[in-house]
């Protein structure tokens, strides 16, 4: 995947710009900076969730215009309406509806999708479970099979490790990994700066602009953090250093 | 007594109305609990009251047809008015609502001390089941049909648009068209239930029925079907119960749609308050 010179606006106020950057499957991407850095909207626009003002993206050599089943944007999870009465299984079978469209009944291969995309995140115990009842970290699970039952090979993730304990980061991160090495694109946006050398094998740190890219340990180094996430002193230790 | 009852053709009218009518309005309530727009359906119901009344005051009479058509125009009117309002964004959608409808309501009480259909006008506001019709039958049969038919057909970009609107607009769902067919497909069923319950209890049979079965069940299409059943056998056996007790069918139908929520609410097996789950979980 290559993007080049991309910027988002919303309204008037540009949320983001000059973005470019190159890279390929089986890449684990995180993007990094402080609130309000543009993290969410990068993803979204790279979902196809919102217009992109201007800028190119180039994915398996052609560039994409608009939304495709092979992109899945797993949005924060307080944007999600936990209480929507829908079953893991429910959750997991809308990702099949790019394929079947409006109408057609789901097929034999709609339903092997699903089981494999169910099997592969580990939430077979728990499939019929309403969606509000799952951890944080099974959350996330169910919005990935849902990517997978959608046959998405760029996952773009929103803040997927936010609020989960340190068993459930672990998953999550074998989990993704697991995707990436199957041929994925995972990119998402992260904010604990340790945890990411472990998570991630590229990073794109982001302040409005795009302030650096390339593998994690070559571009977080500790004269960029502190230039990037500039607080005052005092503060300094609050910032996941 | 019943077995006069059976066989009196008003009464098996007003049987198969009250069923109709449960069901749709029991399957469409589906959509209101998913939108969490109940306190909005009962601003538009009250809305139905005005139309009524400005129906009968242009064209001097009462009769179903200017009854339906004021009802629906006033919440069309109310309705969109109150979300086209919203779009400038400094006044919240539930805010102009709020206003339009009270105005609107306050307009259909000033008007009805100038009309001479004043006592027949009681009828609409409460619903008299039992006064129905063949045309009303035809009317509430029709609507139902549509509702189920378009809903049914567009099952799928619907869910999707109230789950996840952004992103269902990417997937090429037309989001704003699925909203405005909603709210037109509510107001149908709103006036489809005014011959049954009458406008101030409409919102009883659009809210009550998914409400209590989503006490019951996680699966998102029993919301629909539960909700259709729940709505259609709980208004005839409304209906049914309701002579021996002497009390009007149409309060009889949201009476008994009311305590079967109490009870799902209490006795549910998994999300009941009384229930040895929910209490074990609480301990």
């Amino acid at each position: 995947m290559v993007i080049s010179g991309l910027s988002v606006a919303y309204r008037d106020t540009i949320a983001l710009s000059g973005v470019s950057m190159a890279t390929s499957c089986g890449n684990r991407v995180a993007l990094i900076g402080p609130n309000g850095a543009g993290k969410s909207s990068l993803l979204k626009a790279i979902a196809g969730l919102i217009p992109r003002a201007s800028g190119e993206i180039l994915w398996r050599g052609s560039a994409v215009s608009k939304w495709s089943h092979e992109f899945a944007y797993l949005p924060q999870r307080e944007e999600v309406d936990w209480s929507f009465p829908i079953t893991v299984r429910g959750l997991v079978e809308m990702g099949r509806y790019p394929q079947t469209g409006w109408w057609r009944k789901f097929r034999e291969e709609d339903k092997l999708a699903v089981d494999r995309a169910i099997d592969s995140l580990q939430l077979r115990d728990i499939e019929h479970r309403q969606i509000r009842e799952l951890s944080g970290g099974q959350q996330q699970r169910a919005f990935l099979a849902r990517a997978l039952a959608q046959e998405a090979h760029v996952l773009l993730l929103d803040e997927p490790f936010t609020g989960l304990d340190r068993s459930a980061v672990s998953i999550l991160g074998d989990l993704l990994a697991k995707l990436a090495e199957e041929g994925r694109l995972v990119i998402a946006s992260h904010h604990d700066l340790v945890s990411a050398h472990s998570l991630f094998d590229e990073v794109l740190v982001l302040d409005t602009k795009q302030i650096a890219f390339g593998a994690v340990a070559d571009v977080l180094t500790p004269e960029l953090i502190s230039a990037t996430f500039a607080l005052p002193p005092e503060k300094k230790g609050a910032a996941h250093v | 007594m019943f077995e006069e009852l059976f066989t009196n053709p008003f009464y098996q009218r007003t049987l198969a109305a009250a069923g109709f009518i449960g069901f749709a309005n029991g399957f469409f309530s589906g959509f209101v609990v998913l939108r969490r727009n109940a306190l909005s359906v009962s601003a538009l119901s009250h809305t139905m009251l005005p139309g009524i009344a400005l129906g009968i005051l242009l064209t001097g009479y009462l009769s179903q047809w200017n009854a339906f058509l004021g009802a629906m125009f006033a919440a069309l009117l109310v309705g969109l008015g109150s979300v086209a309002v919203a779009r400038g964004k400094r006044i919240a959608e539930g805010t102009s609502l709020a206003v339009l409808y009270t105005a609107a309501f306050a307009l259909g009480v000033a008007i009805l001390p100038k009309l001479d259909t004043r006592s027949e006008l009681e009828h609409w506001l409460f619903g008299d089941i039992l006064a129905v019709g063949n045309m009303d039958l035809w009317i509430a049969f029709s609507i139902g049909a549509l509702i189920l038919l378009t809903t049914n057909l567009l099952m799928r970009p619907l869910l999707l648009t109230l789950f996840e609107s952004n992103v269902a607009a990417a997937q090429g769902v037309p989001v704003r068209a699925m909203q405005y067919l909603l709210f037109c497909m509510l107001v149908l069923a709103l006036v489809s239930s005014l011959q049954a319950v009458g406008c101030v209890l409409s919102v009883g049979l659009l809210v009550a029925p998914a409400a209590t079965v989503s006490l019951l069940t996680d699966k998102t299409s029993w919301l629909f079907w539960g909700g259709g059943l729940l709505g259609g056998i709980g208004s005839i056996l409304a209906v049914i119960i309701s002579s021996p007790l002497g009390i009007a069918p149409g309060p009889a139908i949201v009476i008994l749609l009311g305590l079967l929520f109490i009870f799902a609410y209490l006795f549910s097996p998994k999300y009941g308050l009384l229930s040895p789950k929910f209490l074990r979980k609480k301990s």
